[in-house]
C-alpha cells in the first residue's frame, strides 16, 4: 500500500510539481487535474502498476484524492471487476 | 401574528395597485406608439368615427376608397336629406366589408347598404397595413375577431390586434409631433365617412387595364358576397351593389358581366357609374384630385347629387329633414364640412396644396 | 415553434396551468404528453424518430442490465469452481454479449442521426472527388427531414446508454419515463444535453407548487427574452449585413462584425438557455447550468469548460476519454514513446484523441467544411496553449503579474478576441473567405473608417445602437454581480417594491425594445437543429 502511494505520489509530482497532492481532497472538482492530466495519469498508472484502466473507470470519485487513485489501482491489482 | 397578516395584507395592496400602475403605464405606451393617423394617412383614423355619429341612417356605404371619396355624405343630407354613413377604409377587403356590415346591423337598421364590387377583385389577405387600418379602429366584437381571423397575413397574430403596442412598440424610436398631439383627443379626418379633397388634377392618358388570363372572381369573394346578401335579407337591409365612376384601377367588362348576372339572379340593383359619367355630368379634367383614381369634391358631389335621386326614387330613401335630433347633428357635420371646404380652399390658393404646407 | 413567438408563451402558460392543477403523480407523464405535442406542432413526422430513439435507448438499456445481472449470478455461482484464466475468459464473453446489445443500439442511434445530417455534405464531397479524379459519375442529392433538436437529443440519449453500460445509473424501466427524459421539451430547441443521472433525479417529481421555484423560472424566463429580443435580435440586421457584403465590410468592419457576432451569439444562446432552465425551474425540474460567464475565461481552456457546459462535458466523457484510454491509442501511445522519445511520445495519444474530439465537435455543429475548419482551430489553439504553458509559467513567475487584476483583464480580453476570431468560421461559412476576412482585419484596418455614418449603413439606426449600449451595460452589470452568487437571490433581498420595480423595468423593456414582431427578421435560433 505504502509502496503504492510513493509510486503515485511521484507520478502526480511529475505532473504538477506545484501541487500538495496528499492535501487536496476534490482534484477534479477544483479543476487541479484537466483532462490531458487524467489521460496521462492513467498511462502512467498503467505501466507502473500493471494495470488497465478503461474508461468507464473515468469518473470524478476515482481521481479526487489519492486516496481514491490508490483505491482504483489496487481493485484492479486485485482484478475485483 | 397580527403584525404579519397586516404585513400580508399591505403587500397584497401594493402589488394590486402596482399591477394597475404598470397596466396604466402599458396602455399609455400603447396610445403613444399607435400610428395617429390624423396628419398624413388619414385612411387609417376613418373607420373608428362611426362610433361616435348618429346611429340612425337611412344608408350605409360599405367599402374602398371608391366610396369614401367619391360620394359626399353631406351633399346627400343637404340636397335630399338622406342620413348616410360610409364605412370605408383603404383597401377594405369584402370579408372586412362583410364584418363591418354585420357590426353596422348590431348599432342601426338602414333601409339599404351600398357596397362598392371593386374588392371583388382581392381574394386573399393583401397587406398588413392595410388591414390594420381597417382593423384597427373597429371596437371589440365577434365581427372584429372574425374579421381579424380572415384578413391575417403572415406574420400576423391576434394578440397584436387585443395589444396593438405588441405590433407597434418599435414606433418608440420615431416618435412625431403628431403621436403627442392626438394622444388622447383624435381629430375627426372625414365628414360621416366622406373624406374632402377639394384640389383637382385632371386625368389625362389614363392607362388601359392589362388582359387578365382569368377573369373569374375567387371562391372566398363570392361567398362574402353570399354572405353579405344573406346577412341584408335577415335584417331587411336592401343590399345594393355599384361601381364608382373612377377611371383605374381597370374594372373589366368581364367583371361587369359576372356582377350584372348575379344581381339579376338574387334581384338586386347593380348601378356600374362607370356607364354613367355623362348623366352624372362628370368631368375628368376638373373632378378628380389625382388623375381619375379617386373624385374630389366638386365629382363626390355630382356623384351624391345623381346617386341621392335613385335612392330617393327607387330605394325608397325620404327626406329625414325635421327630425330634430338628426338636423341638429346635420348641422354640426355640414358646418365642419363647410370649414373644412374653406381652409382647402385657401390654403389652395396661399400655398398650392391643401394641406398648407410651405413649398 | 420558436421560443420567441406567442405560440410558445400560451404553449407555456397552458402547460404551467395544467401541470400544477393534475395529481402529482401524473405531472412527468402529463411533460411526455405536451413535449410530443410540442414536438408534433413543429413536424408530426418528427415524432416517429424522437420515438425510435426513445424505444431503443430503453430496450437496450434493460436488455444490457438483465444481462449484466445474469451474467453477474452466474459468474458468483461457477466462481468457485475456475481458474483465474477461466474466470477472465468467462467474464470476457459474458461481456461481449453485453456489448453488441450496446453497439447495436449505439450505431443505430447515431447512424440515423449521421444519415439524416450528413448524407447530402458526403455525397456532395464524393461528388467533388468524383470529378478531381476526372469521373463524370454523379450521386444524386437526397431529399431528407432534419427532425428539430435531434444532435442534442440523440446526443442525450446516447449519454444515457453509455453511462447505464457503464453501470453508472440504473436502467429506467418505465419505457415513457424514458421517453420523457429523452423529448423533455424545453431542450428540444437547442439543449442543453442533460444527463439521466442529474435530470432524473427531479425530472419524474412530484412536485407542488413553489412560490419561489416559480417566480425564480419566470424572472429567467424573462431574462432570457430580454437577451434574445432585445440584443440577438436587434443586433442581427447589423450582423447579417456585415457577413453578406464581405467587399464592403472587410477590415475594421470584419472586426466589429465579429465582436458583433459574439454579442449576437452569446445573447442568443445564452437568452435561449435562460428560457430552458427557466420554464424547468418553473416545472420544479432542476437542468444544469450550460454557461458561466465564458467571456470572463481567462484561457481557451477555461472558456470550453464555461461555454456550452454540457456539449464540452459530452464530447470529454464520451468520445476524449474512451478514445485517449483505448487499447488502441495506448499501445501507440507505448510505441511512440519507444520511438520518438518521451516527451513527444507521451503526447501522441492525448493529442490524436484531442484532434478526433475537435473534429467530431465540428462536424457535429454542422455538416460544413467552415465547421470542421472551426473545430481543427479550436484543437491548434488548445494545443499551442498546452504546449506553450510551461512559457508562461516562467513568465508568471519572473514578472509577478498573475493574479492582478490588470492582468486578469488582458488575460479575458485575450482569449475573447480568439475566440471571436475561431467564430469567423461559423458566420462567413466559407473557409477561404474566412481566411481572407481574418486577414483583412490585419492588412486593411483602417479606424477612420469607423464612422458614423458606416455604422448607420449597417441596418441599425442611431437608436438601436443607444438601446444596444445600454443593454450591453445591464449585461456586463449582471455578470458582474454573479461572480458572487445567483441575481435573483440578490433582487429577493431586496425591499419588495424595489423588486417590483425592477422586473416591471425589465417586462417593460422587453415589450417597448425587442425586436419582435412586423419589421425585425424571424429569428431562428442559432443552435436550431444543429
Amino acid at each position: 500500500m505504502e509502496e503504492n502511494k510513493e509510486a503515485l505520489l511521484d507520478i502526480l509530482k511529475e505532473l504538477h510539481p506545484d501541487v500538495d497532492f496528499e492535501s487536496e481532497t476534490n482534484l477534479i472538482g477544483d479543476k487541479v487535474l484537466d483532462s490531458f492530466d487524467i489521460v496521462s495519469l492513467v498511462t502512467e498508472i498503467g505501466d507502473e502498476f500493471d494495470v488497465e484502466i478503461g474508461a468507464s473507470d473515468l469518473l470524478p470519485e476515482n481521481f479526487n484524492t489519492v486516496d481514491a487513485m490508490l483505491k482504483l489501482i489496487e481493485k484492479k491489482q486485485n482484478d475485483e471487476d | 401574528m397580527n403584525k404579519k397578516s397586516k404585513q400580508k395584507k399591505g403587500k397584497v395592496i401594493f402589488t394590486a395597485c402596482f399591477l394597475i400602475c404598470l397596466l396604466l403605464v402599458l396602455w399609455c405606451l400603447q396610445r403613444l406608439v399607435e400610428p395617429k393617423y390624423m396628419g398624413s394617412v388619414v385612411e387609417g383614423a376613418m373607420i373608428p368615427e362611426y362610433y361616435s355619429a348618429e346611429k340612425n341612417n337611412e344608408v350605409v356605404f360599405i367599402g374602398d376608397c371608391e366610396l369614401y371619396e367619391n360620394i359626399s355624405t353631406v351633399e346627400l343630407w343637404k340636397k335630399y336629406g338622406i342620413s348616410s354613413y360610409t364605412r370605408g377604409s383603404a383597401q377594405q377587403l369584402i370579408w372586412q366589408s362583410y364584418y363591418l356590415a354585420e357590426e353596422t346591423l348590431k348599432y342601426e337598421h338602414p333601409k339599404a347598404i351600398v357596397f362598392n364590387v371593386l374588392s371583388m377583385k382581392y381574394s386573399k389577405p393583401q397587406r398588413e397595413a392595410y388591414n390594420r387600418m381597417t382593423l384597427d379602429g373597429m371596437r371589440w366584437s365577434p365581427s372584429k375577431v372574425k374579421s381579424i381571423l380572415a384578413s391575417e397575413t403572415d406574420g400576423e397574430h391576434l394578440i397584436e390586434y387585443v395589444f396593438p403596442l405588441l405590433r407597434y412598440h418599435s414606433r418608440i424610436s420615431s416618435l412625431t409631433s403628431d403621436d403627442f398631439k392626438y394622444f388622447s383627443h383624435r381629430k375627426k379626418v372625414t365628414f360621416n365617412g366622406y373624406y374632402m379633397r377639394v384640389d383637382t388634377r385632371a386625368a389625362k392618358n389614363v392607362p388601359k387595364g392589362i388582359p387578365l388570363t382569368d377573369y373569374s372572381f375567387g371562391k372566398s369573394d363570392w361567398k362574402y358576397l353570399d354572405k353579405l346578401r344573406t346577412l341584408c335579407e335577415k335584417n331587411g337591409t336592401e343590399l345594393i351593389l355599384v361601381k364608382a365612376p373612377t377611371l383605374y384601377p381597370a374594372w373589366y367588362d368581364e367583371w361587369d358581366e359576372q356582377i350584372q348576372n348575379y344581381a339579376d339572379k338574387y334581384g338586386l340593383s347593380y348601378y356600374n357609374f362607370l356607364k354613367d359619367q355623362d348623366e352624372i355630368g362628370l368631368d375628368y379634367s376638373t373632378d378628380t384630385y389625382d388623375r381619375g383614381l379617386h373624385l374630389n369634391l366638386s365629382g363626390a358631389e355630382k356623384m351624391a347629387d345623381y346617386f341621392g335621386n335613385i335612392l330617393q326614387t327607387d330605394h325608397g330613401c325620404v327626406s329625414q329633414k325635421g327630425d330634430k335630433k338628426l338636423d341638429r347633428y346635420w348641422d354640426k357635420v355640414t358646418s365642419r364640412y363647410e370649414a373644412e371646404k374653406e381652409r382647402q380652399y385657401r390654403n389652395l390658393k396661399k400655398y398650392g396644396n391643401i394641406r398648407g404646407e410651405k413649398k | 415553434m420558436l421560443f420567441t413567438s406567442y405560440e410558445f408563451l400560451l404553449f407555456l402558460l397552458i402547460v404551467f396551468v395544467i401541470y400544477y392543477l393534475i395529481p402529482s403523480k401524473w405531472q412527468w407523464a402529463f411533460l411526455l404528453v405536451a413535449s410530443y405535442v410540442f414536438y408534433a406542432i413543429a413536424s408530426p413526422l418528427y415524432l416517429i424518430f424522437i420515438s425510435v430513439t426513445g424505444v431503443t435507448v430503453y430496450l437496450a438499456a434493460v436488455l444490457m442490465e438483465d444481462k449484466s445481472n445474469k451474467n453477474a449470478q452466474y459468474f458468483k455461482s461457477v466462481k468457485a469452481s475456475l481458474t483465474r484464466e477461466e474466470r477472465k475468459a468467462l467474464k470476457s464473453r459474458q461481456k461481449r454479449k453485453v456489448r453488441n446489445i450496446f453497439l447495436a443500439s449505439l450505431l443505430l442511434n447515431l447512424g440515423i442521426l449521421a444519415v439524416l445530417k450528413y448524407a447530402n455534405f458526403t455525397i456532395v464531397n464524393i461528388n467533388a472527388m468524383l470529378r478531381t479524379f476526372g469521373s463524370n459519375a454523379r450521386l444524386g442529392r437526397v431529399d431528407l427531414i432534419l427532425p428539430m433538436g435531434i444532435s442534442f437529443y440523440t446526443f442525450q440519449a446516447v449519454s444515457y446508454l453509455i453511462d447505464v453500460y457503464n453501470g453508472r445509473v440504473k436502467a429506467q424501466r418505465n419505457p415513457f419515463r424514458l421517453m420523457l427524459f429523452v423529448s423533455f421539451f424545453p431542450q428540444l430547441v437547442q439543449g442543453p444535453i442533460s444527463r439521466y443521472g442529474d435530470l432524473s433525479q427531479t425530472l419524474y417529481g412530484p412536485h407542488k407548487a413553489d412560490k419561489k421555484n416559480i417566480t425564480f423560472g419566470l424572472q429567467r424566463i424573462l431574462w432570457g427574452f430580454f437577451k434574445k429580443l432585445v440584443i440577438a435580435d436587434r443586433i442581427l440586421p447589423g450582423v447579417k449585413a456585415i457577413i453578406a457584403h464581405p467587399g464592403k465590410y472587410d477590415g475594421e468592419f470584419a472586426f466589429i462584425g465579429m465582436l458583433f457576432y459574439a454579442l449576437e451569439l452569446y445573447a442568443d444562446f445564452t437568452g435561449g438557455i435562460d428560457i430552458t432552465i427557466g420554464t424547468a425551474e418553473v416545472l420544479g425540474i432542476r437542468v444544469q447550468e450550460n454557461f458561466i460567464r465564458p467571456y470572463f475565461s481567462k484561457s481557451i481552456k477555461e472558456y470550453w469548460k464555461r461555454w456550452h457546459i454540457s456539449m464540452g462535458n459530452w464530447f470529454t466523457d464520451y468520445v476524449f476519454y474512451p478514445l485517449s484510454v483505448s487499447h488502441a491509442l495506448q499501445k501507440l501511445g507505448r510505441w511512440s514513446r519507444k520511438h520518438l522519445g518521451n516527451a513527444v511520445g507521451k503526447r501522441v495519444p492525448v493529442y490524436l484523441a484531442s484532434f478526433l474530439v475537435w473534429l467530431a465537435t465540428g462536424i457535429w455543429h454542422g455538416a460544413a467544411w467552415n465547421f470542421v475548419a472551426w473545430g481543427l482551430g479550436n484543437f491548434v489553439i488548445i494545443m499551442i496553449s498546452q504546449e506553450l504553458e510551461p512559457l508562461y509559467l516562467k513568465f508568471h513567475e519572473s514578472t509577478h503579474v498573475e493574479g492582478k487584476s490588470w492582468w486578469k483583464a488582458i488575460q479575458i480580453l485575450r482569449t475573447f478576441l480568439i475566440m471571436s476570431c475561431l467564430r469567423m468560421f461559423d458566420c462567413y461559412r466559407d473557409v477561404p473567405l474566412t481566411f481572407k476576412m481574418f486577414g483583412s482585419m490585419f492588412t486593411d484596418f483602417h479606424i477612420t473608417d469607423l464612422n458614423a455614418s458606416n455604422f448607420l449603413s449597417l441596418g441599425l439606426g442611431g437608436f438601436d445602437y443607444l438601446v444596444l449600449a445600454i443593454a450591453v451595460i445591464l449585461l456586463f452589470s449582471v455578470s458582474m454581480i454573479q461572480r458572487s452568487g445567483s441575481v435573483r437571490e440578490k433582487i429577493a433581498a431586496r425591499p419588495y417594491p424595489v423588486q417590483c420595480l425592477i422586473w416591471a423595468g425589465l417586462f417593460l423593456a422587453v415589450i417597448l425594445l425587442g425586436a419582435y414582431s412586423v419589421g425585425y427578421d424571424a429569428s431562428q435560433f442559432i443552435y436550431n437543429q444543429f
